[in-house]
């Protein structure tokens, strides 16, 4: 009797629907000016570093050897007024442990609980576009985000770093030597490798944000969470928990740099990235299809 | 009178239950915390008709409409809408229904034209190659042809509501929810709405409209439905509701005192003396034998007739308060 069709003949979905839905929610965040200003930020931080560098290393000379380094980890930064191509590795290394994963969180707080506060959340789901649909689009926008905000950073090094400094062959970390093509191919790969360390907070995000229905507490729990994994990985005492932190293995990166390639940590990197998407991402859509939403 | 029979006949009916466009059974909602909203409703709304949703904020209203549209999950009960149960076949049901539920909600760094896109975008059944000129008909359909471009957050209150208006016009519907559709227009727009509600109906489009305006129910509804407290309390075709509450004789007249004091003795009840104006529930019998009373015994008459019984006054028979509404 269910079965018996009292709906005329609706127009069939075509499969190709959700990427319609998936480019509208593309061009939604992407035309946002928070989005805009979050790229601008992260195209400026090569910039910065990069006039620094070359501010301190003008009248002769490299970097001192110690200071460099800082939270960049890796002493790339001490390199970078021989190969311009270094400021790409120093500019990531400097922005994965904060601005990287702080833009993510952003954009990721935002996705449901944003559309929740501002209304248009019930209008997409009359419309119907399905929950677990929606979900998943919001999901794979902000990877995309992650992707372009990583790469918007490696650009904007690129640049600046052949714009103010010599490139061409450079020496590994392991001290052999690459030629400058070889070198342009291992920074799109850590560029790469960068965006998926953001996977696990770009999960965690969009999990918060389907808790609530304000975008601001939503982005705002995120960031909060990013510090304080940050600074409970700095702490001795924890380290038998800090495998499990996100960030742990997040300039793991480097790695990349070697020859050959030493992949350990790199792999545990990218592990830990799909276990936080898949239990974060089961999480919200658990919370997220069975919501009431009255906002 | 009342009968959707106007309307050309539901070509998708399939049995005979199915007559209903919505159809609720015991249906409630009582959120966490142990609030009651919506307590055991029983609508239907009858294919065709221009069905009015009253009653006070915080009646329930809302909640009803945002579980027809699958947004929230009732506590107990069923719903159907289109003879399909809800939530579970949403999916099925929703692109044959257009809504607009308490007020809009729109993207404010996007122009209007862009709003609708992203709404039809999200819509399955909708085809991609026909959205702009879908969009573009949409727009003009509620007047927003030449703001199309303007950025939403720009747009007035009154063209915020014609833009959410548009959203559920996309595409053929049979069935609108419309909440509180006038809210924010001038009167020229609360006439255009009217106007395109009728429009609308007579294409034999369904049309569910809640609203604390009664005049408006009045004007437009075939059927109405009225709820206090997470109840309904009674629901039918306009005419029967109002038919339900007795007109009042109202005389006009300088001797108000002794044209109360005549009305008594003649068996009206409930009689209210101003200045100038006498009211009462009007006595059995022939008025005219009432009227010659009241000259009889001097009262100078300047008027003398029975207002009709509003919607207003059937409200106030039903809950026994004013619809005094707050916002």
């Amino acid at each position: 009797m269910s079965r018996a069709e009292p709906l005329e003949a609706v127009r069939t979905p075509s499969p190709l629907w959700t990427f319609g839905l998936l480019r509208s929610e593309l061009l939604t965040t992407f035309r946002r000016w928070r989005t805009l200003a979050l790229l601008g930020v992260l195209a400026a931080v090569p910039v910065l570093v990069g006039i620094a560098v070359r501010i301190e290393t003008d009248d002769g000379g490299s970097l001192g050897g110690g200071g460099g380094g800082g939270g960049a980890g890796p002493a790339f930064i001490s390199q970078i007024s021989n190969n311009g191509l270094f400021l790409v590795f120093t500019a990531l290394a400097a922005t994965l442990p904060f601005f990287l994963p702080m833009a993510v969180g952003v954009v990721a707080g935002d996705a449901v609980a944003g559309e929740a506060s501002a209304g248009t959340l019930r209008y997409l789901l009359v419309a119907p576009a399905g929950r677990t649909r929606l979900l998943l689009t919001k999901y794979a926008t902000v990877i995309a985000f992650c992707l372009a905000a990583t790469l918007v950073v490696a650009v904007s090094a690129l640049a600046v770093g052949a714009l103010l400094f010599p490139v061409g062959d450079l020496t590994t970390i392991s001290g052999t030597r690459i030629t400058y093509a070889e070198g342009l191919g291992r920074a799109l790969l850590i560029a790469l490798v960068v965006a998926a360390s953001l996977v696990g907070v770009a999960a965690l995000g969009l999990f918060v944000s389907t808790l609530t229905g304000s975008g601001i507490a939503a982005m705002a729990t995120t960031v909060g969470l990013l510090i304080t994994v940050q600074i409970l990985d700095q702490i001795p005492q924890l380290d038998a928990l800090q495998p499990y932190f996100f960030s742990h293995y997040w300039l793991s990166f480097a790695d990349l740099m070697r020859e050959p390639v030493y992949w350990d940590d790199l792999v545990r990197n990218l592990g830990l990235q799909a276990l936080y998407a898949a239990v974060f991402g089961s999480a919200a859509w658990a919370r997220f299809t069975a919501k009431d939403i009255t906002a | 009178m009342g009968e959707p029979s106007a309307v050309e006949p539901d070509r998708a009916s399939g049995e005979g239950a199915e007559d209903a466009v919505i159809a609720t059974r015991a249906l409630t909602k009582r959120y966490r915390g142990g609030q009651l909203a919506v307590d055991g409703l029983d609508l239907v709304v009858p294919a065709g008709s221009v069905f009015g949703f009253l009653g006070p904020n915080g009646s329930g209203k809302t909640t009803t409409i945002r579980m027809l549209m699958g947004l929230i999950e009732p506590t107990s009960g069923s719903a159907r809408v289109l003879g399909r149960p809800v939530p579970r076949a949403a999916r099925a049901v929703l692109p044959r229904v257009g809504a607009l539920i308490e007020g809009p909600a729109l993207y404010g760094f996007l122009s209007g034209r862009d709003n609708l896109l992203r709404y039809d975008a999200a819509d399955p059944t909708a085809d991609p190659r026909t959205r702009r000129d879908r969009v573009a008909a949409a727009l003009d359909r509620v007047g927003l042809g030449a703001a199309a471009g303007k950025k939403a957050k720009a747009y007035s209150l009154g063209m915020k509501q014609r833009l959410g208006l548009a959203a559920a016009l996309l595409q053929p519907r049979r069935l609108l929810v419309l909440d509180e559709p006038t809210n924010g227009l001038d009167p020229q727009g609360m006439r255009e709405i009217r106007a395109l509600v009728r429009e609308l109906a007579s294409d034999g489009t369904t049309v569910f409209l809640s609203s604390h305006l009664l005049d408006e129910i009045e004007q437009v509804c075939t059927h109405a439905a009225v709820m206090a407290q997470g109840r309904l309390i009674a629901q039918g075709a306009v005419a029967d509701l109002a038919a339900g509450a007795r007109g009042r004789l109202v005389v006009t007249t300088p001797d108000a005192g002794e044209a109360a004091r005549v009305l008594k003795e003649r068996g009206a009840g409930d009689v209210v003396a101003a200045e100038d104006r006498v009211t009462a529930e009007p006595p059995d019998g022939d008025l005219a034998d009432l009227n010659a009373a009241l000259v009889t015994a001097g009262v100078r008459v300047r008027g003398f007739s029975v207002e009709r019984a509003s919607l207003e006054d059937a409200f106030v028979a039903l809950t026994g308060e004013g619809f005094d509404v707050a916002g």
